[in-house]
């Protein structure tokens, strides 16, 4: 009977075995999955290099077969700038959560963003710093609860959340900039679909990609995992609206 | 310790010092001496006067920056003022008499007066003021030989288009040559 | 090959092609910029790569990621430029990765001025950043020595996968002297001969370059590893240069770069006006430090102090008396804030020290 099975679905090559530490609702799996069956399909693997941040995905080298190095926290787009110029010829991506790229690394996003790097970076918001243990964040809604906003994100003092995706969108340098969401298995099709153009892009050496993916924290947010994904539907997505923000070969770039 | 030579080039921006200065430096160099070219930098750079010094030896050179040098071609009056005092007992000041209608009252250097100015715009361009007051310095130390000047201004010049150029630089270095008199010896 | 007269901060950015180091990342500031103007041009004619960074944060992090390619890599900058980049100096140091990284110091501290100064001796050779870790510190006297040091850095970067550091003073970037270049260029390193680069995971294990050891048994591990390279340092590396030493010197100078010449020609004119003879040692590497040699010198018995000469307020002073270990007097002159001591100062400060009256 074993003998008639036909495989339709494994771990993709670029994914190592390794189990992840993250917590259960957490959805840096699923976009760790995303960035590797990307590779796969885009047979990238073998000349990827990825650069790992600061924060929940720090250890992301070991969940990867693929080259990586590790970046202070918020300069990795600059390492993979160093990287790129220096192999053209390889695949760079950064993987980042909202801390390290919308706080401290946000000078270092902007100039690679506007430098044009052919480079791809998938930037991870779950409004909320995760490793530290729930800190607000650049991006962290205005009300939202946080350990160094216990009364809510008072905008008056902190001010707005910033949308990294439009911002990055209103450099004249051509890139690719979206945001899409993982909270419901059609988000996640098409987040796919979307991070996969973001290194096919690369790969074609095009432009800059970026795709900015909404994620959940239950743990820092201190809900369950299902109420999570409800959570970036009634609150993150109004604000952070899904789609794609410039597109080069759609004559937005 | 093997006998060098110092001299300091200051002016206006714009009169050409550093040009000159480097000009030596490279002569130097390709008759074989050791040399430093040391520019004054930065803001004081902007409008002000600028100044730079050379020093070419014939063994290793030491110190870059001379506080006392053996000699000083002034081609402004704030130049005088600050480089006339500065020049080492029994050294040389040349003056560019054009602009600069006093000496530094000291009688223990040798002044020469240099109307570089005048000379420059009698041989027709008033930017080569500066290769006047050089040839003036070149006579009357022997710093360097005028055949490796020629040679490697002729080099860092080029032909063409700049040989117009040329023939009026060699005009201003025939006219410094001719205000200086005798040798002396630093 | 012949001679050419070049200025220091040109003749840096020659030598880096030379050493095959074609990757090239800055930020602009005085008194270094044309290192960044001179290989804006040179490096795309042999096919290398500048980028113009937007702070010198960026620039050490890009050195950081161009790093883990292989290829060599470097940055010129001034003091304050230098301490933007300690974070990704103690990152690569700790991910022991080869990198050159140049000085042209100014004084100090904060904005301080664009003048020379030797103020950042402490910065450099006490690591600057955080955590164990150090960087080999060499210091060019001349032009023609700065070239020399530029190629060797990238061979000592390489040989100990380190950040190697040239400290020089605003004189070494603005003066001119002739200088000859090796005859042959080196050709960029080929990143897939490396066994540690990042080159691809392609038959064989994926490579991880990082700093990040959670485990303490794992950080103290690399921690000394870190160490046991620094040993190495210091048996193979140590280089120097004495001048005038013989018997009759009273006083032991000891002084780096541009300063340093000032210092002989000081020694040879108050050896030649006064009768009093001073020897020199200039350290060539600033870290290791030449002890042991220090004190070789220091312990004659004819020397009655030792004396560092710098432009600064009194940092290599701590090394000197490290390794003198109280066998001698140990004691400092200098200047600081862009005012470089002329031969006619030093001879003060040897005069003083020897309780000399003029």
């Amino acid at each position: 009977m074993i003998n008639d099975a036909t495989t339709i679905f494994k771990r993709p090559e670029s994914l190592s075995e390794t189990v992840t530490h993250y917590c259960p609702g957490c959805t840096h799996g699923i976009i760790h999955r995303m960035v590797a069956e990307s590779l796969d399909e885009l047979n990238l693997r073998e000349r990827a290099v990825g650069v790992a941040p600061v924060g929940c995905s720090v250890f992301i080298y070991n969940y990867f077969n693929c080259d990586f190095m590790e970046a202070p926290h918020g300069r990795a787009p600059a390492l993979a700038t160093g990287f790129k110029r220096t192999r053209p010829d390889m695949i760079c991506f950064t993987y980042q959560g909202d801390g390290d790229l919308a706080s401290i690394g946000m000078g270092e996003i902007v100039h690679a963003a506007n430098r044009g790097e052919k480079i791809t970076v998938i930037f991870v918001n779950n409004a909320i710093y995760g490793m530290t243990g729930g800190q607000m964040a650049p991006t962290t809604m205005p009300g939202q609860k946080t350990t160094t906003s216990p009364f809510g994100r008072d905008t008056n003092l902190a001010g707005y959340p910033i949308r990294m995706a439009e911002l990055l969108a209103t450099l004249r340098t051509p890139s690719f900039i979206a945001r899409c969401s993982t909270q419901t298995p059609m988000h996640i099709v098409a987040a796919k679909k979307i991070i996969k153009k973001a290194f096919r892009l690369q790969k074609e050496e095009k432009c800059f990609s970026l795709v900015e993916v909404l994620s959940t924290c239950p743990t820092n947010w201190g809900i369950t995992p299902c109420d999570a994904t409800q959570w970036i539907i009634d609150n993150m997505e109004p604000y952070y609206k899904l789609g794609v923000l410039k597109d080069p070969e759609k004559g937005e770039g | 310790m093997a006998k060098q030579k110092e001299v300091v080039f200051a002016g206006f921006g714009g009169q050409g010092v550093m040009t000159a200065g480097q000009l030596l430096a490279y002569t130097a160099m390709e008759e074989g001496k050791n040399v430093v070219w040391i520019p004054s930098y930065g803001p004081e750079m902007r409008g002000g006067t600028a100044n730079c010094t050379i020093v070419i030896s014939d063994g290793r050179i030491g110190s870059p920056i001379i506080n006392n040098p053996m000699s000083a071609c002034v081609f402004n009056r704030p130049s005088l003022d600050k480089f006339g005092a500065l020049v080492k007992k029994g050294g040389l000041l040349l003056i560019n008499s054009s602009l600069i209608d006093v000496k530094s009252g000291r009688d223990d250097i040798t002044e020469i007066l240099v109307p570089v100015n005048d000379i420059a715009i009698k041989v027709g361009n008033p930017k080569v003021a500066n290769m006047a007051m050089l040839a003036a310095f070149i006579e009357a130390t022997d710093a360097v030989s005028f055949d490796s000047l020629l040679s490697m201004m002729e080099k860092k010049m080029g032909g063409g288009k700049k040989k117009e150029l040329l023939e009026i630089n060699h005009r201003a270095i025939e006219e410094g040559r001719k205000v200086v008199t005798g040798k002396v010896n630093i | 090959m012949a001679k050419k007269l070049m200025k220091g901060n040109e003749a840096i950015g020659e030598a880096a092609v030379c050493a095959g180091a074609l990757n090239y990342f800055a930020y602009p500031i005085t008194p270094q910029s044309e290192v960044a103007e001179y290989l804006c041009w040179r490096l795309p004619e042999v096919g290398g790569a500048f980028v113009q960074a937007e702070s010198e944060v960026a620039v050490g992090n890009m050195l950081f990621g161009a790093a883990c390619s292989g290829k060599r890599v470097f940055t010129t900058s001034s003091s304050p430029g230098i301490s933007l980049m300690q974070e990704a100096i103690s990152y690569m140091a700790g991910a022991h990765l080869p990198v050159v990284l140049i000085n042209i110091m100014r004084g100090g501290p904060g904005l301080g001025g664009i003048l020379p100064a030797q103020s950042d001796y402490f910065q450099a050779t006490k690591g600057g950043g955080h955590g164990d870790y150090r960087t080999l510190v060499l210091a060019p006297a001349s032009v023609q020595e700065a070239v020399d040091l530029t190629i060797l850095a990238f061979d000592l970067a390489d040989k100990y996968r380190n950040p190697v550091m040239i400290i020089g003073d605003a004189m070494i970037g603005q003066m001119m002297e002739s200088v000859e270049f090796p005859e042959k260029y080196r050709e960029q390193n080929d990143p897939a001969e490396s066994d540690w680069a990042l080159n691809g995971a392609k038959g064989r294990e994926s490579r991880i370059l990082k700093s990040l050891y959670l485990d303490p048994e794992k950080l103290d591990e690399n921690s000394f590893m870190l160490a046991n390279k620094y040993d190495m340092m210091k048996k193979d590396e140590i280089r120097y240069e004495l001048y005038n030493i013989s018997e009759k010197n009273r006083l032991l100078v000891v002084s780096y770069g541009t300063m340093s010449r000032v210092i002989q020609t000081a020694i040879d004119e108050i050896g030649e006006e006064e009768g009093i003879s001073v020897g020199l040692m200039r350290p060539i590497t600033l870290y290791p430090f030449p002890g042991q040699q220090l004190y070789d010198e220091a312990v004659k018995p004819n020397i009655e102090k030792v004396l560092s000469i710098e432009m600064s307020v009194g940092q290599m002073v701590e090394d000197v008396e490290r390794f003198v270990r109280g066998k001698k007097p140990v004691e400092f002159s200098g200047r600081t804030g862009g005012i470089v001591p002329t031969p006619d100062d030093v001879k003060g400060y040897i005069r003083k020290s020897l309780g000399i009256e003029k």
